[in-house]
């Protein structure tokens, strides 16, 4: 089963992070990330910019673009990863090594995928 | 990251909206400052035990406003202070304020907060001070090493400009649109100055004044998450990050000047182009166009151009006539010199910038770009007075000697040219 894992938290707090905080948390984040790659387990993975650079497209009959965000919420999803697991306990142990090397306060939501396309992207 | 480290983070953003609501509570500065410190220090106490709220501002503004409360009656009564444990028990209370801290409040304080100094009498350097000191919370040693000058004399400076506020008379009712316009407009100006001060430092004064141009792009966010919608506030942000994306490629090793076409482009902050570029594409949505947003889409279109020679020239002319519409100035009609320079050649250009000759006769830039497009059309023995000229201008060590590589390089090829002559 494939799981979404995606990352919540507080983007004032990231934000106010000097550089070589927020190098140090990344550094410890790819040593999760090599594990599971090594593993074959690791598929995109994705930090998404900060959310005052987001549009949102609001659906009905006449789409409405909007500035921000879709929702005004204390957390914000601000990037995710598609991992490979078999059980939900392994998805929950592989948030809780990504929990551990980057001790923020906020949250992972852990997903299951319904679809997915690898994509042709090669950055 | 560590439990301090993540506490320290957590007081740093949330300092503007905690401190810009106790000074609406306490209609003083000094006052809202001491309570902010004191929530701050029973943070420190509390929150490695307790683990962090849910809502740290929320959480400092009413351990804040209860201490300074508790203080003043101790101090009118001389009663004791009440428990520790009762001015910071707040699991009901907070759930409470946070609902209201959601509400239309925060905005406005920290625009107050922010626009108290800007105030207009304070010269730009006590405003940058002052907004370092009070929004950003950054410490009087740090603020002193940014401007060069003891920390005995940048606490006078902040103390002074302090005291040109506190006699300001600052509305704090909610304020109308147009105020709420106009202050975010010399908001922004600020923010814009604060880069400035960092971003035309070179050298060793660079090191010590980077972290002006990062604070000031923590507060162009800032501004943009409260101000969602205002395409300038993108433009703002954006032109910020583009500008600073750049930083490493804009000195080499020595700390001389590396010009725009000389720069390793391998070298800018491609994280920082990317946010800086979908900012001023949302910003051109609006169709509402601002002068942060044309300086904006100018150093957009530098960011978008793989190699110098990709630059789109006559675009970026365009752009400097657009802002010289909205803008009309001396300094942008240089700029765009430059860009008519590379579209329609030296000649061109050095008609546009000669009737400026006057308005600029003390600025470094006219009479280095002057030198420069005289040098291209090979007239060295005037290139060569403009340089001279640059060079008795130039602001910083970095400046005089990018000028005098010029000269070096006219004077030995005019000694080649003697040479050549002398053996024909």
């Amino acid at each position: 089963m494939l799981y979404a894992i995606l990352c919540y938290d507080s983007e004032d707090v990231v934000g106010s992070w000097t550089k070589e905080e927020d190098d140090a948390v990344m550094a410890k984040l790819a040593v999760v990330q090599q594990k599971l790659a090594d593993k074959g387990r690791l598929g995109p993975v994705a930090r998404l910019l900060p959310t005052t650079a987001a549009t949102t497209i609001r659906k009905g009959r006449e789409p409405l673009v909007i500035d921000g965000p879709f929702a005004e919420t204390k957390e914000q999803l601000l990037g995710f990863y598609v991992v490979d697991c078999s059980t939900l306990d392994e998805a929950l142990d592989t948030a809780r090594d990504l929990a551990r090397a980057s001790s923020s306060a906020g949250a992972f939501e852990i997903r299951p995928l319904s679809i997915f396309r690898p994509g042709s992207l090669t950055t | 990251m560590t439990d301090i480290a993540w506490i320290d983070a957590a007081l740093t953003s949330a300092r503007p909206q905690a401190l810009g609501a106790l000074l609406r509570y306490f209609r003083d500065l000094d006052m809202a400052e001491e309570a902010f410190q004191e929530a701050c220090l029973r943070a420190l106490r509390h929150w490695p035990q307790n683990g962090p709220p849910r809502e740290p501002a929320a959480w400092l503004i009413l351990v804040g406003r209860n201490v300074t409360l508790d203080q003043v009656r101790r101090r009118s009564k001389q009663e004791t202070l009440p428990d520790e444990a009762v001015i910071s028990d707040l699991d009901d209370a907070e759930t409470e304020l946070a609902e209201r801290l959601d509400g239309a409040h925060y905005r406005d304080d920290i625009l107050r907060l922010l626009f108290i100094c800007c105030h207009p009498d304070l010269p730009a350097t006590q405003q940058i001070a002052l907004a370092l000191r009070i929004v950003s919370g950054l410490s009087v040693k740090q603020i002193a090493r940014a401007f060069l000058v003891s920390e005995t004399a940048m606490e006078q400076r902040i103390t002074r400009a302090k005291s040109r506020v506190a006699q300001a008379d600052v509305p704090f009712e909610t304020p109308g649109a147009v105020e709420r316009a106009e202050r975010l407009a010399a908001v922004a100006a600020m923010v814009y100055l604060i880069f400035n001060e960092g971003y035309s430092a070179s050298g060793a004064a660079e090191v010590a004044r980077a972290p002006l141009c990062d604070e000031a792009i923590r507060l162009a966010r800032l501004l943009l998450r409260l101000f969602q919608a205002e395409p300038e506030i993108m433009g703002l942000t954006a032109l910020l990050l583009l500008q600073h994306a750049r930083a490493a490629a804009r000195f080499d090793a020595d700390g001389n000047i590396v010009l725009l076409d000389d720069q390793d482009r391998g070298l800018w902050d491609h994280k920082m182009i990317a946010e800086g570029l979908a900012l001023i594409d949302k910003a051109m949505r609006h169709r509402h166009r601002g002068p942060y947003q044309v300086q904006a889409a100018i150093a957009a279109l530098h960011a978008r151009a793989a190699r110098p020679e990709d630059t789109d020239w006559a675009q970026i002319d365009l752009l400097y006539a657009a802002l010289e519409a909205l803008q009309p100035s001396p300094v942008v009609t240089l700029n765009r010199a430059v860009a008519v320079s590379k579209t329609r050649g030296a000649d061109a250009a050095l008609a546009m910038i000669e009737p400026l000759a006057a308005r600029l006769s003390g600025y470094f830039h006219f009479f280095g770009l002057k030198g420069a497009l005289l040098l291209q059309l090979g007239r060295a023995s005037e290139a060569r007075a403009a340089f001279d000229r640059a060079i008795a201008l130039a602001n910083t060590a970095a400046e005089a000697a990018h000028i005098r590589r010029h000269l070096d390089r006219l004077i030995k090829d005019s000694a080649a040219g003697d040479d050549a002559r002398a053996s024909s």
